[in-house]
């Protein structure tokens, strides 16, 4: 697939959008609908199509394995943390009328807050395991390599021993 | 009349999809008949005006999940193994697919306005939207505010499972490298203990 001209234009012309309709859903969720969940599988999906055209070791290069980890905890750590200011703040955790003085703007606040924790969190699981699925192959071919050169190695030392 | 063509068209379909996905044994045709399932699912989940779920379903179910089955094709078989139909397994859906059918005669109209559901915190959510939180997709403010704690467990139990998947994935793949640590630890005691005897 890698060498198609064809999809490899229409997955760069694509890939972007993809990306801007994520945030679109993402920060849009409060009027229409969409949220964390479906913009975080959105925003994963532009990823996962990078690398099922360009291939999965160009796809960890621009998007690397620590980014997703960081992103998975990331996510909760803002949810939990968004809950957690509103305990500082002198209220219940995640009562978000804390956050501000206007109500409806705290509320706004911290569904935004919250949303972006979850999308960020999905994304990231969701790259997270197509990378760890889709790398399974390479790793086999390399675990199948060690496997021979290690039996080529142990036929040389007992054709070593006999002579 | 409209209506009823469209969902009589969607079930329909989705009868289909299910009968003709248990008779199939190539796995790569069973993951596109599974993706074909969630998105007639989410034209469905429209039809009954629930967009978000709809939403999450053809993202979910059609997108990712097909993907990642796809992923995973590569590591299997191409055909499924022909094994009997197990009789317990079966006996135990057909009996429980009789009484949910039976018990749709006592599940209230469908957008009945007097439904227990509509009735208790409901109508709460649906004003307070607006009034207090002002977010007009009452699905995003029950979500994360009204439900915040539900929320917040989702997606710990989304983070959990994610760590445990790599864990599991990523013990397996280790090997190799570990084998080339243990093939160092075992030289390197070689070459101590070689040092050792010459000393002694």
């Amino acid at each position: 697939m890698q060498d198609d001209p064809v999809i490899r234009v229409v997955a760069k012309v694509l890939i972007p959008a993809i990306m801007l309709f994520a945030l679109y859903v993402q920060f849009h969720g409060d009027y229409g609908p969409g949220g964390g969940f479906q913009a975080g599988v959105i925003f994963a999906a532009a990823l996962v199509l990078n690398a099922v055209v360009f291939g999965l070791h160009r796809a960890r290069q621009v998007w690397p394995m620590r980014y997703n980890l960081m992103g998975v905890s990331a996510g909760v750590v803002l949810y939990g943390g968004t809950g957690v200011w509103s305990m500082l703040a002198g209220a219940n955790y995640l009562d978000y009328f804390a956050l501000k003085a206007d109500p409806k703007a705290a509320q706004h606040l911290g569904i935004l807050l919250v949303e972006f924790g979850v999308g960020l969190t999905v994304a990231s699981v969701m790259v997270a395991l197509f990378f760890a699925f889709a790398g399974r192959l390479t790793h086999i071919r390399l675990v199948a390599k060690t496997a021979a050169h290690e039996a080529a190695d142990t036929d040389a030392s007992r054709e070593g021993d006999a002579a | 009349m409209g209506m009823f063509a469209v969902n009589a068209f969607l079930l329909l379909l989705l009868a289909i999809i299910a009968v003709v996905a248990l008779r199939v044994h190539r796995l790569f045709t069973l993951v596109i008949l599974s993706g074909a399932f969630s998105l007639t699912a989410a034209a469905q989940f429209v039809v009954l005006d629930a967009v978000d779920v709809a939403f999450t379903e053809a993202a979910v179910g059609a997108g990712i999940s097909t993907v990642l089955a796809l992923a995973t094709l590569s590591l299997v078989p191409r055909e499924e193994k022909p094994h009997a139909i197990a009789p317990l397994p079966a006996i135990i859906a057909v009996a429980t697919g009789a009484l949910l059918m039976v018990s749709i005669g006592d599940l209230p109209q469908f957008g009945a306005a007097d439904a227990p559901v509509h009735v208790h915190v409901a109508p709460d959510y649906i004003s307070g939207s607006a009034e207090k939180i002002g977010v007009p997709n009452v699905v995003t403010s029950v979500l994360a505010s009204y439900r915040g704690y539900d929320t917040l467990g989702e997606t710990v139990v989304i983070f959990t499972a994610a760590i445990a998947v790599l864990l599991i994935l990523a013990g397996w793949t280790r090997a190799p490298y570990r084998r080339e640590d243990e093939d160092q630890n075992r030289a390197s005691t070689r070459n101590i203990r070689d040092k050792q005897e010459d000393a002694g």
